[in-house]
């Protein structure tokens, strides 16, 4: 039972809760406010009046080509980000853990990368994969392949894959590693004695007592994708060539700020907002219940 | 089922040596109880044999093979231990399954082997169940379970009783042991509670500081302690120690004997008697007093400031703290002990 606080003066609670009040309504009931009431304008190229236009915005936007590929491109870009972070962050931290000497400076190496800021982050990627002073570019080459992400859209979107997974890996990292180490040793061993080998140990006892630990990152990797990595795209890319890496959030933000379409920018966001409610409820749902067993 | 011999086992962690070279020999079928305090070694020696831990030196037979090189899962052996280590995502049946389904074994027959092994563990109502809506016990038993149904050739038990509560671990206790004697599986069993030492094994190791102090059968261990190590750890309340060198004068008036080169004299509880002042070996002051039902505990403190407990079979003692009484010996009932604590050679 949870005891109740009882306040002798009425507006005390409301006081002591004001503070993340306004930070709430200011920081996101006001711009989600603002993001839903400019949807339904559009605004003149001067931008000296607008329009009212209702759901045009969202009409015009789902009939819009280049909008829906831009579907396809963040589902593939986040398929892959967390692919690629998760199963090369569990790896890492399954070879962690059996580390027994020196385990220390391994794990804060590995956890270094998640200090480094994502546009930072993009700009040593593109300085390693500039096509004309990139040092890849320059080994691919001595194999016979021709590096230029600038000109190819699928080397594009691999490379804003590659970085944006890079980035994450430290964070999957640590959990995977405090998940591997909550698991009892003597569970591990009885599966050893019982005549499990290493890769049979880790499919059948360590990675279904990891579901929990794997579900949670699942869902933060997937938010991570769809609205952390903008900064990892602006820097390498800009969303091209030919739009091949503009994902959602990219869009809102050339379509809004670069091509000062503030309506269809501000409908995407509101797309957006229900996007990640969404993925709020599944999350709610299903982590706070935990995976169990 | 196999034998199993030890052949001067010894562990090191860097520079650090914890067991100092341990021998045995475990016949086929035999319990041999593994007891000590905690750190004496007892549970790295268990996890040696089980392949957990790797050796230093000397080597581990099991049924003649040498497996000192071996993975656990080549050992042919089964564990169970103190925190059961159940797969919380498995049901029972599959916890106990487990292993057979490695083993390649066909679904009917592991099926049937699960089925004959929960209803001899009375564990047939639980099958479905996942672990943690079991209670202690029945962990327990799903343990136990998972161990026999692989028949292994020696079972490997890591202070398996130390979980639950004290009635169940009496109850336990006797089903471990029945279980064993109808299975015939040569068992190594850890534990550091010295009653269940005593009830369990067949013969028992009692290991302090990486050493084995003594090998034999619990009264031979009780009746013949080879060190002060084992006559204080096996027996409680535990033997009494006493200055030789006091006694000397006394013990040299009932005649010439063994107890003459003995640094420390050790006595069981049960054999002191209460004897009138100055009569005895020694008097001293009654400083409380336990009464158990049964028998009763006399808490003495000698002039010399030791302490010396006496059992009485008398459940009604009518002497009272502070009061003096003298103390005697039973007759054949004393040991002598060198200054290394080492049991003095019998001379009659």
């Amino acid at each position: 039972m949870q005891k109740r606080v009882t306040f002798n003066n009425k507006w005390l609670p409301y006081l002591l809760l004001a503070p993340q009040i306004v930070v709430t309504i200011v920081f996101f009931f006001w711009p989600a406010g603002q993001a839903i009431y400019q949807s339904a304008f559009i605004p003149d190229p001067f931008g000296l009046s607008t329009q009212f236009v209702g759901l045009g915005n969202f009409e015009f936007l789902l009939s819009d080509p280049y909008y829906l590929s831009s579907f396809g491109t963040t589902a593939i870009f986040s398929f892959f980000v967390t692919l690629i972070s998760m199963s090369f962050a569990l790896w890492l931290a399954v070879m962690t853990d059996r580390v027994i000497k020196g385990s220390g400076p391994y794990r804060t190496l590995l956890v270094w990368p998640y200090a480094v800021a994502p546009a930072i982050a993009g700009v040593l990627w593109l300085f390693m994969f500039n096509p004309s002073i990139g040092i890849l570019p320059w080994y691919l080459a001595q194999v016979g392949y021709d590096w230029n992400h600038t000109l190819n859209g699928g080397e594009a979107m691999t490379l804003v894959i590659l970085a944006a997974a890079w980035k994450q890996i430290s964070y999957n990292f640590l959990f995977f590693l405090a998940g591997l180490q909550s698991i009892p040793r003597s569970v591990i061993e009885a599966a050893a004695i019982d005549g499990a080998s290493f890769w049979k140990r880790f499919r059948t006892i360590v990675f279904p007592l990891l579901a929990p630990t794997t579900f949670f990152l699942l869902v933060v990797n997937v938010v991570y994708a769809f609205f952390e990595t903008f900064g990892v795209i602006h820097t390498i890319t800009a969303g091209g060539p030919q739009q091949s890496t503009t994902i959602l959030v990219y869009k809102v933000y050339a379509d809004g700020f670069v091509g000062q379409d503030l309506g269809s920018s501000a409908a995407q966001s509101v797309i957006l907002l229900i996007i990640v409610g969404l993925l709020t409820v599944v999350q709610f749902r299903y982590i706070e219940r935990r995976v169990h067993y | 089922m196999a034998e199993i011999a030890l052949r001067d086992i010894r562990k090191s962690y860097g520079p650090t040596e914890v067991i100092h070279g341990v021998s045995a020999d475990i016949a086929d079928g035999e319990l041999i109880v593994i007891v000590g305090p905690s750190g004496c070694g007892k549970s790295t020696l268990l996890r040696m044999v089980a392949g957990l831990e790797t050796v230093t030196a000397g080597s581990i037979a099991i049924g003649g093979r040498v497996v000192n090189d071996l993975e656990p899962r080549e050992r042919d052996i089964a564990m169970v231990f103190q925190n059961y280590a159940l797969y919380p995502h498995m049901s029972v049946f599959d916890n106990m399954a487990y292993g057979l389904k490695i083993a390649g074994i066909s679904k009917s027959d592991i099926a049937a082997k699960v089925n004959d092994a929960a209803r001899m563990l009375e564990l047939e109502p639980y099958l479905a169940r996942k672990p943690r809506q079991l209670s202690g016990g029945q962990r327990q038993r799903v343990a136990m379970g998972r161990a026999i149904v692989r028949s292994p050739s020696a079972f490997l038990f890591d202070e398996p009783l130390s979980n639950l509560d004290a009635k169940l671990r009496v109850q336990m206790r006797l089903e471990i042991k029945a279980l064993q004697r109808k299975l015939g599986v040569t068992s190594l069993y850890v534990t550091h509670d010295q009653v269940e030492a005593m009830t369990l094994a067949d013969r028992m190791i009692v290991m302090n500081e990486g050493v084995a102090e003594q090998i034999g059968t619990p009264l031979e261990v009780y009746n013949n302690p080879a060190t002060t190590f084992v006559a204080g750890f096996i027996g409680s309340p535990p033997m009494n120690f006493l200055d030789a060198e006091r006694l000397r004068s006394v013990l040299a008036r009932q005649g010439p004997n063994r107890l003459d080169r003995a640094v420390t004299i050790g006595i069981r509880p049960e054999h002191v008697e209460r004897t009138t002042v100055g009569n005895g070996l020694l008097d001293a002051t009654v400083a409380f007093i336990e009464a158990l039902g049964a028998e009763t505990l006399l808490h003495l403190k000698t002039d010399a400031g030791e302490t010396v407990v006496v059992r009485s079979a008398n459940p009604e003692e009518t002497v009272r703290p502070g009061e003096r009484i003298g103390l005697k010996a039973v007759p054949d009932h004393l040991f002598a002990y060198d200054a290394d604590g080492r049991r003095v050679a019998s001379e009659d």
